[in-house]
């Protein structure tokens, strides 16, 4: 148990590999029954925030966008999605309801493997911290104006705030790309999970 | 050295990557200091963009990790391996090769994350078109340091080699599933268990094994006694290696991973405590008769802190890894209190101590400052132990108020004057590092500085190779 082949055969390769199979290829293998949806397959109309946001913004939308049809949104979408990664967003909030401590009277429905099942969570964004809120139920918690407001400055809004000012999401005090982006996106967090949804993911024998 | 034909040890290599790896290690303290700032709404940069706060605590966490950490790990492999096996690395160019290499990703990860190209994972935010880089690195790295072992394969390995070459199969096995598979090919909750993987492997199958492997090496070294139980290493090593992978669901209790997984990483969590006991227990039993040594010997004293608080994190560990506890702390400033007793209280406080042990080897002076020394440990330990206290009662307080639906708002006003004490603590953190790094730099411009138990200083450069007696796989106090 001291020699060379032993310890890196039985423990590196050895060790490794039963961890890789027991934690993550069995879950893995568990989930796979649940089939992964493209973007296009997910998001098959443009939302009212978004729409809604080309009505309020019609200049800035026009410029970076355009029409506020379907492949625009999912453009949007995604560009939403990068740039939650760029900014570490991911740090400050968590993307899962957890079915303990009343999270589903705070936040909504509790998460469940379905609805992450879908390239928009290629990589997942489930996060590890909270210093604000969780954001997977986030769709229509508040108007897009709000959520302009909270962007350039999250004081005005919440005066106790220590999020983060992105004042980059603008041009001079009117969403840009970034800022209309990241508002469609987070609109979009969770605006799937319809009681239909739900009752049809559990249905499936997903998990819930 | 000048006149010998092929030393033993690179001692360049070793220093330059002490030098890179305290650079880094001021980056990412000022990183965690501003972010910090950032929370007690005293942030310095509001509003630009290249200095966002999120960009920061990325830096903050890749920069101590990759930066401090690892520089100094590889300093500590150059010193260590051929020590052991009496082999040289395989190549200097290729040490210096790696040196500068592992320095341009670093750069080229704090570039990447400052300018918004991050990658979702966490402790892998290293931007994608890097990471192919860093394999290839940490490859190299890997054949430079396993030549010398595998010329001495034959022979019944010390517990140090053990944890090593053990290192160099695990780091690229767990680099390229955690940034590869959850980026490229696996969805969300099946990704989340494959981030928790890495995660923890990150952690427990490289960090962790260097640091263990490191402490078996210089503990005996300066005790000048082999280490107490050569059983109880095999204990150490084979538990470690067995339960410590299958714990890396821990970092997304209660999500949308099949309960079997989260079931079993709570018992294999706990099961590592049990293990690291063993390990811990090895230690003080090695010292034993020996205590008043932590007294006059500083790299000692911040050895056997690091174990103390290893002991402690591994403890708390065994009860927050409890579903039951989970529910309260999970998402709160209890998990960066716990991760920074970790990180800093137990890896980055060995990496110290072996710094001010090899120091003075390595430029050939005494430490300039005895009373530097004792306040930079002083002030950084001080400061910590502070920090994780604020950071536990924190967290429970958060926890408990999220239970209780309280506006989220109520749980940023209470949690402010914790922030403050944090943003005072780790000020205090930097102080000390600081003033260790004023000593290191004092030591090395001020020859001739020598306190009175030490020889002249070329002498002690000289003789060192040889006055330092690597400890063997046949040695044991008990058998
Ligand atoms: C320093 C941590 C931090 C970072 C980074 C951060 N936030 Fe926040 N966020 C907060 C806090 C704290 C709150 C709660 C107070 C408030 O509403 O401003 C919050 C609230 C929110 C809310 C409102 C939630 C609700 O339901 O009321 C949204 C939406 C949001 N953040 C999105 C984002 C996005 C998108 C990013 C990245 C561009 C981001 N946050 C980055 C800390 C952060
Ligand atoms: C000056 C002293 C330091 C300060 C002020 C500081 C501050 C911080 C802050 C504010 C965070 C973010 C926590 C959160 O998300 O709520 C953090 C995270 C972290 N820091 Fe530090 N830090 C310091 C030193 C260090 C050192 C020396 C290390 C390691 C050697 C370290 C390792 C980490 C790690 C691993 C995390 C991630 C924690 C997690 O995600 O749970 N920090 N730090």
């Amino acid at each position: 148990m001291e020699k060379l082949p032993t310890i890196l055969l039985a423990a590196g390769v050895g060790c490794f590999a039963l961890a890789g199979i027991l934690s993550g290829y069995l879950p893995l293998a568990h989930l796979g029954k649940i089939k992964v949806k493209t973007v296009e397959e997910l998001v098959t109309e443009p939302s009212y925030e978004f729409q809604d946001l080309a009505k309020r913004y019609p200049e800035q939308f026009k410029k970076y966008y355009g029409d506020a049809n379907v492949e625009n949104y999912r453009k949007a979408l995604k560009l939403g999605r990068d740039t939650y990664i760029a900014e570490a967003c991911w740090h400050c909030h968590s993307q899962y309801v957890r079915p303990v401590s009343n999270e589903d009277q705070r936040f909504g429905k509790v998460s469940y493997a379905e609805e992450y099942q879908n390239e928009m969570f290629l990589p997942h964004l489930f996060g590890t911290r909270r210093v604000g809120p969780d954001l997977i139920r986030e769709s229509g918690k508040h108007g897009n104006d709000w959520h302009v407001a909270h962007f350039y400055d999250p004081t005005i809004v919440v005066p106790t705030s220590v999020m983060p000012k992105y004042s980059w999401f603008f041009d001079g005090d009117q969403p840009n790309q970034k800022g209309l982006a990241m508002i469609a996106y987070v609109q979009w967090l969770g605006s799937w999970a319809t009681p239909e949804a739900i009752a049809r993911a559990e249905a499936e024998g997903g998990q819930k | 050295m000048p006149n010998e034909a092929i030393p033993l040890v690179d001692r360049k290599a070793v220093k330059y990557h002490i030098i890179a790896g305290f650079t880094f290690f001021y980056v990412s303290l000022f990183a965690g200091l501003l972010y910090a700032l950032q929370l007690s709404r005293y942030y310095p940069f509001p509003g630009v963009e290249l200095l966002s706060p999120g960009r920061i605590r990325m830096l903050h966490t890749n920069g101590v990790a990759y930066g401090f950490l690892f520089n100094l790990f590889i300093a500590a492999m150059h010193w260590i391996i051929p020590r052991l096996t009496g082999k040289p690395m395989l190549s200097r160019v290729l040490s210096h090769l790696i040196f500068w290499a592992w320095q341009g990703i670093v750069g080229a990860t704090a570039v990447g994350l400052m300018t918004g190209h991050a990658q979702a994972i966490e402790w892998g935010e290293t931007p994608v078109w890097i990471d192919p880089v860093v394999v290839v690195g940490a490859a190299l790295l890997i054949v430079n340091s396993a030549t010398p072992i595998l010329k001495v394969a034959k022979r019944k390995l010390y517990v140090t080699l053990w944890y090593f070459s053990a290192m160099m199969v695990w780091l690229p096995l767990t680099y390229v599933m955690g940034n590869f598979v959850p980026q490229y090919f696996v969805p969300g909750a099946g990704g989340a268990a494959v981030t928790g993987l890495y995660i923890h492997d990150l952690v427990g199958l490289t960090v962790t094994p260097l640091g263990w492997g490191m402490m078996y090496y210089f503990v005996p070294v300066i005790l000048k006694r082999p280490i107490w139980s050569h059983t109880l290493s095999l204990v150490g090593f084979w538990g470690l290696a067995f339960f410590y992978p299958l714990n890396g669901v821990h970092h997304f209790f209660w999500s949308p991973i099949p309960m079997y997984a989260q079931y079993g990483a709570v018992m294999s969590t706990i099961a590592v405590e049990i293990v690291v006991f063993t390990v811990i227990v090895n230690f003080f039993m090695t010292i034993r008769g020996q205590t008043d040594l932590l007294r006059s010997n500083i790299p000692l004293r911040w050895f056997y802190t690091g174990m103390i608080f290893y002991f402690t994190t591994c403890f708390q560990c065994a009860f927050h890894t409890t579903l039951t506890l989970q529910k309260i702390i999970h998402f709160s400033d209890w998990v960066p209190g716990h991760a920074h007793l970790v990180m800093l209280g137990v890896f980055g406080f060995w990496l110290i101590g072996m710094t001010e042990y090899l120091w003075p080897r390595l430029v050939g002076n005494e430490m300039y400052s005895r009373k530097l020394s004792v306040a930079a440990y002083w002030l950084s330990t001080g400061g910590l132990f502070v920090m994780f206290l604020d950071l536990l009662v924190a967290g429970v307080a958060q926890g408990y108020l999220w239970m209780n639906l309280a506006q989220w708002e109520k749980s940023i006003v209470l949690s402010m004057p914790f922030w403050h004490i944090r943003t005072f603590a780790g000020t205090g953190i930097v102080i000390g590092i600081l003033l260790f790094g004023y000593n290191l730099w004092m030591t090395a411009k001020n020859p001739g500085t020598r306190t009175a138990e030490s020889g002249p200083a070329s002498g002690r450069k000289a003789a060192d190779d040889n006055a330092e007696e690597a400890p063997s796989a046949a040695s044991s106090q008990a058998s």
